[in-house]
């Protein structure tokens, strides 16, 4: 497609150089000396080494519960989204396409703040619920304590069980309803159907959709780090958080670091390959043309009855927490009842207008999201560009390269960004905002990578072709057919990463320094430091922000779609 | 008797009468085609008859029972239907491989483990499936699912088969193919066929019967032959095969079309009562029309397409261009020569 | 207007070799039809002939000037080669109107706004838009979509217009419609034609010579319409252009046999054949009868299709297909059924000295 002659470092080969120098540079060195940190000790190879750090209670208990605690999310996840997405799908559930979008809520709303909530409402000695009970109605313990596997399991299972909604309702919707028709006909009852036929079909969708769920929980760290530490549960993330933060940086906390970080990366990369597996394998085609709407299955009797279980599944789990969020938050004192007399407005403007801490961190957060978002988007539609339309020996490692950060999870990200630009290698970012802005596009440079791909794939080579035979050169056809078409998709790359980027958690903690704390840091480092109500006072602009800032996407989204 | 009868059949989306009270009677081991573009209402009295749309008015019964029916109420659910039914899109599952697709409506029915061997097999065996019995219906062409969908239709051996445009997602050369099977196994098996579709040149080749419906309502019901050679107005002589109108000017002595006159040759005159009304609109196929030296029609070949067993002309008569096909063995005209036309079987509709 | 002379061209990729040796001669202002099966180089020649591929050997020149030479690598970039081309896929922009998309080859050659409204708005009323400029491309049918398209191609008045099986993705009404329109426009402003299908009905329609090529990339002839299809050089023209029976012959003391049957044959064969002999013809080369002069068949398969009866008969175990016009069907009493017995005579065949394996098409 570009005229190059021969042996001439041409613009292909140069954007290829390019892109990868920017992916080594960003992804691959940090994450090399990870790798070389945890296995190389005193100048040589160690196995031995890792293994005894692996052996270690406070290591192989941390790596158990990692385990127990994302198994646990992904089967009630799996369940409720499977549920849920099959009511709003194949049954005659009153105000379907609402309740739609009432599922889609959580995902708005950071695990960490719901975890932040629920904490408030059911901390075993102070939380609002167990004080109810016990106050007034002769409880004599708590009767639900926030802080142990169950609690967190819940906890996150409210907030991540949309991956499987999203995948499980949109298979449904897409199915070509004569695959049910058919089964109807051949003599098989709905009940049958939906055994035999449907959720086979979707099945694939629903793994992959607990596949993703798995691998958000196993790296997340925001929701363990306020529910489980108090009582001692750590996962893999939060114990990293802890040798980096608490040590001072000794050489052994470091290394057990890695060695948690390797263990991470290892499971994460295996959960994304048996996902494309299923992906690539299971998923049938069973999308089609001309479509009726798929036969419902009548609720009847129960119709009503599920309408406001769902309705108080979505009070209990949207509504409770951010109403308590914002009720904390305006309170004089945590602790105090929730009476008039008891609120007060002091506690937003004071965090907005008079405490640089927490100022500093919304500036932060905001133009910290603003530079990565930027940074990943530009970088992003060249290595798609290299990646899906010119033919250049070695793009496939392109892609790898590009994608890796998908399998990595942040605290692996933030570890490695603290190994290479903190002095060792002549440059020290450490506690400078730069080294986080670095962590961040590493993290979200494959958001970028897949919104500009899929908007390059739509612009089929003849679009370029027909503009180059109309007596187009390449660059003038790159101004005036590729990037207008593009531009879409790059939008669509901004605010996938800069919405994100807004509320991040795991990456920032292990980076911040006294002035560089994001949103996500000061809620969570207000929090610990028992300054209850600023921290929701805090967490409360959050959501604000972060709502906003999701509607006026989708409205300027849908808006583009209609013209 | 009639083994399915439609009786004031009618189905309502809003305000449009998508079907609009249809008759119909299908004889046991007949195959009727239901034609017309799309939107006119075909696949939704299809599916009125399979049980998945209920009814706005009228009533269907197949033998001795009513299946549906608006004044009772009553609709037979699909499941309890017995049908066969085969669908575009293929519609085989695939989950399951070829061989449980087939024995999926026989499990489902809980017959004996052996029946259910003996009569998959038998529908394996009929559709040319039985050394693909394991295969996963993914690996099959479009002519090999839809075989697979035939064959789980055929497997419970029912009275009735419904095929909503079976062959419209096949490769061409396959629909032709596939077309002669469909036949074949009916007439091994003698179930009814209702069958829909909007291409005509299926519909003649497979039905006894060919139904042609247009936005909901009826125009004719006739075999091949009688649809082809009687269309019962302009729409059906439009939708079925090539064809040309040209309003015409009557006299008693010949018509004017676009200001060029033709004196009527015996017998081919419109009725009366056309002639009366001084206007009317003449219909022709293509393929009907014939040059001649003298006489006839007077026009000029303005186009001429060799297209290997038909010639194309186009004739400009005034300024109307009418279209001739011709066999590549008939001498034709050449482009820019005066020629005649004449019209021996000429099909006479008022004007539009 | 352009003459294209190709010379020993030669295209691999990887391993598989898409043309070899090839060489073709295109004249001025004709219309000229590549035609052959999918995969058979005809698409990678075209996008030879525009400058998107490049050749491992031989030349290309339009109008006498070299644009592609293997010998120096030398090739003029499409955009310099002053030619007109349409997609299988239309490749209209999406993001611009149909008078944007249109205009902008002019806007490329930088012609100025006044003399570009007119031309572009002379090219949608060419193709019969008019008053659809300011719609997007998104608000058209494929139809539309097509003429944009073309529009967009001719606008520029190109020496030559290269068209990718343009046709493809329209319904069989439109594309009879579009295929006339494409030789009337070629008519009209009596440019050059390279048209590539695989569509033998649209590439008799519209050429003016025919290029039939193999799965192999190699020409097997090249002629007007009626000399591939009436006289086709071998037995993979024949089969390609249409409908081929191929009925196995014996001779035996100087009869021409089927089976057991000696036939009436409007031709016979060079003396110098040997005595294995297919006879090949096509549906409409068969002179149908009830008991008239011919070979005795049987009917083996009756379907009316409308304009015509379409019968699948059997000569002593050789199947041959033969269509009849209705109206003849009705006239002459030739309505069979299936089992009845037939006469089959023939207007004309083709003899090949060799056994031909049946067409598959029956």
């Amino acid at each position: 497609m570009i005229a190059t002659k021969r042996f001439n470092f041409g613009t292909p080969e140069l954007l290829f150089t390019l892109s990868v120098a920017v992916l080594l540079i960003v992804v691959v060195f940090p994450m090399l000396l990870i790798f070389f940190n945890a296995f190389w000790v005193d100048g040589h190879f160690n196995v031995t080494d890792v293994l005894r750090v692996l052996q270690r209670q406070e290591t192989y208990q941390a790596l158990g519960n990692s385990l127990v605690l994302s198994g646990g999310v992904t089967v009630t996840g799996t369940l409720v989204g499977t549920l849920f997405a099959w009511l709003v799908t194949r049954t005659d559930l009153p105000f379907k396409k609402t309740m739609k979008l009432l599922f889609l809520v959580p995902f708005m709303l950071p695990a960490f703040i719901g975890a932040l909530a629920w904490k408030m409402l059911l901390s075993p000695r102070a939380g609002y619920i167990n004080r109810f009970f016990m106050d007034y109605l002769g409880f004599d313990s708590p009767i639900f304590n926030i802080y142990s596997y169950a609690g967190i399991i819940l906890v996150e299972t409210m907030y991540l069980f949309p991956f499987v909604f999203i995948q499980v309702s949109g298979a449904l919707e897409r199915m070509d309803p004569t695959l049910e028709e058919s089964a109807r006909i051949s003599g098989a009852d709905l009940f049958t159907i939906t055994r035999k036929i449907t959720i086979p079909l979707v099945m694939p969708s629903i793994l992959s959709g607990a596949l993703l769920i798995m691998l958000y929980s196993m790296a997340h760290f925001g929701t363990v780090a306020v529910l489980g530490i108090e009582t001692g549960i750590y996962n893999i993330p939060t114990l990293i958080y802890e040798k980096i933060h608490q040590s001072a940086g000794s050489f052994d906390s470091i290394r057990t670091a890695t060695v948690l970080a390797t263990v991470l990366v290892i499971t994460a990369a295996a959960i994304l390959w048996l996902q494309n597996r299923i992906l690539s394998k299971g998923r049938y085609q069973i999308i089609a043309g001309k479509s009726f709407r798929p036969s419902e299955l009548k609720l009847r009797g129960l119709r009503i009855p599920i309408l406001i279980f769902c309705l108080a599944y979505i009070a209990l789990t949207i509504v409770l927490p951010t109403v308590t969020i914002f009720m904390v938050g305006g309170l004089k004192t945590y602790g105090l009842p929730f009476a008039l007399e008891n609120m007060t407005w002091a506690n937003y403007s004071h965090i907005l207008f008079e405490w640089d801490l927490t100022r500093d961190s919304i500036w932060n957060s905001i133009s910290l999201g603003l530079a990565s978002a930027l940074v990943t988007m530009f970088a992003g539609v060249i290595i798609s560009y290299v990646i899906v339309k010119m033919k250049v020996r070695g793009k496939g490692l392109l892609e790898f390269l590009g994608m890796l950060p998908f399998s990595v999870p942040g605290s692996v990200i933030a570890l490695g960004v603290i190994l290479a630009w903190s002095g060792k290698f002549g440059v020290s970012l450490y506690n400078t905002v730069w080294i986080i802005l670095i962590a961040y596009i590493a993290r979200y440079m494959a958001f970028s990578l897949k919104a500009n791909s899929a908007a390059l794939e739509q612009v089929h080579d003849s679009l370029v072709e027909a503009a180059r035979a109309s007596g187009a050169t390449m660059a003038q056809a790159l101004r005036d057919v590729v990037i207008p078409l593009v531009r879409p998709g790059m939008v669509a790359a901004f605010f996938l990463i800069f919405l994100p980027a807004l509320r991040e958690l795991t990456v920032s903690v292990l980076l911040y320094g006294p002035t560089t704390r994001t949103i996500g840091v000061a809620i969570y480092t207000l929090n610990e430091d028992g300054e209850t109500v600023y921290s929701a006072a805090l967490a409360g602009i959050a959501l604000i922000i972060i709502v906003t800032g999701e509607v006026l996407i989708k409205r300027l989204v849908t808006g583009k779609n209609a013209a | 008797m009639a083994y399915i009868e439609l009786k004031q059949v009618t189905k309502l989306f809003g305000a449009v009468r998508a079907v609009d009270r249809l008759d119909l009677d299908i004889a046991q081991g007949e195959c009727v085609a239901m034609l017309g573009p799309s939107g006119c209402g075909k696949t939704t009295t299809l599916r009125m008859v399979a049980g998945f749309e209920d009814l706005d008015d009228g009533a269907i019964r197949v033998g001795e029972r009513i299946i549906s029916s608006k004044r009772d109420n009553f609709y037979l659910p699909p499941e309890h239907r017995n049908f066969g039914m085969v669908f575009q899109a293929f519609a085989v599952w695939p989950h399951l491989s070829v061989y449980e697709n087939v024995a999926f409506p026989l499990r489902i029915r809980k017959l004996p483990k052996e029946e259910i061997a003996a009569r998959t097999e038998e529908a394996l065996k009929h559709t040319n499936l039985w050394k693909a019995a394991g295969d996963s219906p993914d690996d099959l062409s479009g002519g090999g699912k839809q075989r697979v969908a035939l064959a789980r239709a055929l497997a419970i051996r029912p009275d009735v088969m419904l095929l909503d445009e079976p062959l419209s997602s096949l490769d061409p050369h396959f629909r032709e193919e596939m077309r002669f099977e469909i036949k074949d196994l009916q007439r091994r098996f003698g179930f009814s066929i209702l069958y829909v579709t909007h291409d005509q040149s299926e519909a003649m080749a497979l039905s006894d019967r060919i139904l042609v419906m247009r936005s909901g309502v009826v125009q004719q019901v006739g075999t091949p032959l009688e649809v082809y050679g009687e269309p019962a107005n302009r729409f059906v002589f439009e939708f079925i095969g090539l064809s040309c109108f040209l309003d015409a000017d009557l006299t008693p002595t010949g018509m004017r079309i676009n200001g060029v006159d033709a004196a009527w040759p015996a017998g081919i005159a419109p009725a009366p009562e056309l002639l009366a009304a001084g206007r009317a609109c003449l219909a022709a196929r293509p393929s009907e029309i014939d040059f001649v030296g003298e006489g006839g029609l007077r026009g000029i070949v303005s186009r001429k397409a060799y297209l290997g067993e038909t010639v194309d002309y186009r004739v400009m008569v005034g300024d109307a261009e009418i279209r001739v096909q011709k066999g590549r063995r008939v001498p034709g005209p050449g482009i820019g020569e005066a020629v005649g036309l004449a019209f021996p079987r000429p099909h006479w509709y008022p004007t539009a | 207007m352009a003459n294209i002379q190709i010379d020993h061209l030669g295209k691999r990729y990887g391993d598989k070799t898409v043309l070899a040796d090839f060489s073709l001669d295109l004249t001025d202002g004709e219309c000229f039809t590549l035609l052959g099966p999918s995969g058979c180089g005809k698409t990678v020649l075209l996008r030879l002939i525009a400058g998107f591929e490049k050749p491992e050997s031989g030349t290309i020149r339009i109008d006498g000037q070299v644009v592609t030479d293997a010998g120096d690598g030398s090739s003029v970039s499409p955009d310099r080669r002053g030619l007109g081309m349409v997609f299988q896929d239309y490749a209209v922009w999406p993001h611009m109107s149909v008078f944007d998309n249109i205009a902008y080859p002019l806007k490329l050659a930088g012609i100025e706004i006044s003399a570009r409204r007119e031309r572009t708005l002379r090219a949608i009323e060419l193709v019969g838009l008019a008053g659809l400029d300011a719609r997007l491309p998104s608000q058209l049918s494929g139809g539309q979509q097509q003429r944009v398209a073309l529009a967009r191609a001719l606008v520029s008045e190109p020496r030559l217009l290269l068209l990718d099986e343009p046709l493809n993705n329209l319904d069989a009404n439109l594309r009879e419609e579009m295929r006339f329109e494409i030789k009337a426009l070629q008519q009209k402003l009596g440019i050059t034609i390279l048209y590539v299908t695989h569509d033998q009905e649209i590439a008799l329609a519209i050429a003016d010579r025919i290029a039939v090529m193999d799965e192999n990339g190699r020409l097997r002839q090249l002629g007007t319409p009626e000399e591939v299809y009436e006289r086709p050089v071998d037995d993979f023209v024949f089969r390609f252009l249409g409908i081929a029976n191929f009925l196995p012959v014996s001779r035996r003391d100087g009869a021409l046999c089927v089976g057991d049957q000696a036939g009436d044959w409007p031709s016979l064969p060079p003396a110098h054949y040997g005595d294995t002999l297919t006879a090949g013809f096509r549906p409409g080369d068969v002179q149908l009868s009830r008991d008239g002069a011919g070979l005795t068949g049987t009917i083996r398969r009756a379907s009316f299709l409308g304009a015509q009866f379409d019968y699948l008969i059997d000569i002593g175990g050789a199947l041959i297909r033969t269509a009849l016009p209705s109206h003849d069907a009705l006239a002459l009493g030739l309505l069979f059924d299936e089992g009845d017995a037939c006469r089959v005579g023939f207007h004309s065949v083709q003899w090949f000295d060799r056994a031909i394996p049946t067409s598959d098409k029956v």
